[in-house]
């Protein structure tokens, strides 16, 4: 299979200072959508805009469909088709006028109804830009992406501040690009959404890759399938060594592959909570303390997450 | 890096495109698709900028209304009158009233009335009067008239008012001229003040509205980050800044037209130049603007700083280059530094045209001063320029 995008060691230090990226490497296969998942300040615009040829590396090397940057830019552009983040299009324009102007910069683009139509725009083609929804001005800006006819989707946080059923809708979009033979390049730092969307991931933190894979290897890496989250009595106040000794009580319980705490609750991170779950109520009645919460879920990619960055993605850094 | 990356090859990736497009089936059905050519780009970009502007009525009223009112205004405050009647006071006493009598032998050069000598002098003081006669008497029976005149030599109309009431009352007091004169009124279009403002307000507004209009929509833009998502096209860099600047031209030549309209039709001005000298002009002067405009919004991030720098820019132009009244008036040492702002030689190239007809060859150093500003502006422009 081919690549559709790759790098290797790529840095970026703005102002000699801060390092943005140390060392990325990233390879994403044609036809699949890729996620980049990271806390704020991670890296994962700077890391897009370099792919996209916005910004150049401080050092690293990018291939873009086997093609560099350097000796290939005219070529690329034609084929890449992007959505930044935060871009405010012309609002005095209307919608059909903004695709249409999008579509004069491309040798072969898309029909502008096509896309209209493709992005259920039609209705609002006559409408100022101005006077667009959050999630319409969103869809129009990955209008003026797709109106390109790209062969590479890049899109920065396309659902952020969307509400429920818009964020579904752009899902769809996504989906119907990929399905024609598309490949996708997003950022976002919604869990359920890189979990659904796409088929790989890599998770960046302070300018790196710290895991990649599919979902499911993701989660399955977490080393089991279930979280239990529980909270007993007494436990938050005692001293770092009462908190060391439970925690061992806690590793030591069958099943349990790893145990954190996560905001005042305990987490388990569990192959079969039905074998897990009667031992912890015994150990906790054993104590003679009271069990204050408890509850199972199937381990999703924010665990993993918290796992590995000790964060939650969408706190602030 | 020695890792080896995968390359492929240019022809093998289009084909691969083009099957993608083929498989794709919906827009191979509806036939050949669409193919932009070279200047698609630049034409919707203009239209795009033309629409945006329309639809900004700040700008309409910024870019046409304005001026007009501007014009409008300074060119009947500033209208040619027949010189207007000396007001004269003469301060209240006993021979008040034969100076009166004297004076309004001849009313059309004198308008004069009898008020008490405090308040007389306090109007003189606020402008209210020309001049102030004040009649006294001398000789040994004090029948003898004897004048005094209060005026202000540093106002001209009250040194005028001076000489036409001592002329007034010499001749009613019976002096007779010894040469005889005739004179013959000739007020042509051409030498009054609102023939001088109005090509000075027409290089003013093309200066304003060439910066603002291509400085202000450019760090709009960039704001925006509207300028970095068209870098991620293949759009050329250059189309878009030749659309931002020429969109100026289609205005200027509506700007121009309203105000040279005013002129003709409301105070009948007369053009001696050739319209398409003046047109020429215009589109010369914009650019220089334009290019301006482009040089001082080349880095800027916010709107905030750009309006700082842009007045920073026009500031000296509004007051040296004769907009409102001739830089004649500055020492003679400044001259040759007024003359090489732009807004100077457009000025005087357009007062030149329109008023004098003079053709554009004879002004080829002010033309080469326009060139030079356009030519230098947009090249530091191009070199400087941020794009992010």
């Amino acid at each position: 299979m081919n690549l559709a995008i790759e790098c290797r060691g790529l840095r970026k230090t703005y102002d000699r200072k801060v390092e943005a990226l140390r060392g990325l490497d990233l390879e994403i296969r044609e036809g699949e959508c890729f996620g980049l998942l990271g806390p704020n300040g991670a890296g994962k615009t700077t890391a897009i805009e370099i792919l996209e040829g916005l910004l150049k590396p401080t050092s690293g090397e990018v291939r873009i469909l086997g093609y560099s940057w350097q000796t290939h830019s005219r070529e690329l552009r034609e084929w890449l088709g992007i959505s930044l983040q935060e871009t405010r299009l012309s609002e005095k324009l209307t919608v059909r006028e903004t695709i249409e102007l999008f579509a004069s910069f491309y040798r072969r683009p898309k029909p502008a109804e096509e896309v209209l139509a493709e992005l259920e725009l039609t209705e609002k083609s006559n409408s100022w830009v101005g006077k667009l929804s959050g999630g319409q001005r969103q869809r129009l800006a990955v209008a003026t992406a797709l109106v390109a006819n790209p062969r590479i989707l890049f899109l920065d946080e396309p659902t952020t501040g969307l509400d429920p059923q818009s964020r579904r809708q752009l899902w769809e979009i996504i989906r119907e690009f990929q399905r024609r033979g598309g490949t996708v390049l997003l950022t976002t730092h919604y869990m359920d959404e890189a979990e659904r969307l796409c088929d790989r991931l890599a998770i960046i933190d302070y300018g790196q890759v710290i895991a990649e894979g599919t979902p499911a290897e993701l989660i399955d890496r977490l080393g089991g399938q279930h979280v239990v989250e529980f909270a007993v009595s007494g436990n938050s106040h005692g001293s770092a060594k009462d908190r060391a000794l439970a925690h061992d009580v806690w590793r030591a319980l069958p099943g349990v592959e790893a145990v954190h705490g996560d905001d005042g609750f305990i987490c388990l991170t569990v192959r079969q909570p039905h074998v897990t779950i009667p031992a912890l109520l015994d150990a906790v009645s054993h104590q003679g303390a009271k069990l204050l919460h408890l509850t199972t879920r199937q381990a999703s990619l924010e665990d993993v997450f918290v796992r590995l960055t000790g964060r939650h993605l969408r706190e602030e850094s | 890096m020695s890792a080896p990356l995968n390359t492929h090859e240019v022809d093998k990736a289009t084909g691969a495109g083009a099957a993608a497009d083929v498989a794709k089936g919906g827009a191979a059905m509806r036939g050949i698709p669409k193919q932009n050519g070279r200047w698609s780009a630049y034409a919707h970009l203009l239209l795009a900028r033309i629409k945006e502007m329309q639809r900004e009525p700040e700008v309409i009223f910024w870019v046409f209304v304005f001026p007009l009112l501007l014009a409008f205004g300074l060119g009947i405050a500033f209208r040619s009158r027949p010189a207007s009647i000396p007001s004269v006071a003469i301060a209240a006493g006993p021979h008040a009233s034969i100076v009166l009598d004297m004076a309004q032998r001849s009313p059309q050069s004198l308008h004069a009335q009898i008020v008490p000598e405090a308040e007389a002098l306090n109007g003189f003081r606020l402008g209210r009067y020309d001049l102030v006669i004040v009649p006294g008497s001398n000789g040994a029976s004090g029948d003898k008239l004897d004048l005094e005149y209060r005026f202000d030599p540093a106002r001209p109309e009250s040194v005028l008012a001076r000489a036409q009431a001592d002329e007034v009352l010499q001749a009613a007091a019976g002096r007779k001229n010894p040469l005889p004169t005739s004179a013959q009124a000739s007020s042509e279009p051409g030498a009054r003040y609102i023939d001088f403002l109005i090509p000075g307000l027409l290089g003013m507004n093309l200066m304003n509205s060439g910066m603002w209009g291509v400085g202000f929509s450019l760090v709009d833009y960039r704001q925006r980050k509207l300028l970095k998502r068209y870098v991620a096209t293949p759009m050329r860099r250059s189309d878009f800044l030749l659309a931002l600047t020429s969109s100026r031209l289609a205005l200027m030549v509506l700007e121009l037209g309203l105000l040279l309209g005013l002129g003709i039709f409301i105070f009948h001005m007369r053009v001696l130049g050739s319209w398409l000298a003046i047109l020429l002009l215009g589109a010369l002067g914009s650019a220089a603007f334009a290019g301006l405009g482009l040089l001082t919004a080349s880095r800027a991030q916010k709107i905030e700083s750009v309006s700082g720098l842009m007045n920073l820019v026009m500031m000296p132009m509004w007051i040296f280059s004769g907009v409102f009244f001739s830089y004649e008036r500055f020492p003679a040492v400044v001259h040759p530094l007024i003359r090489a702002l732009p807004l100077t030689a457009l000025n005087d190239a357009l007062r030149a045209t329109i008023l004098e007809g003079a053709p554009l060859t004879a002004q080829a150093g002010r033309l080469a001063v326009l060139v030079a500003w356009t030519v230098v502006s947009f090249l530091l422009a191009l070199s400087w320029f941020r794009w992010t």
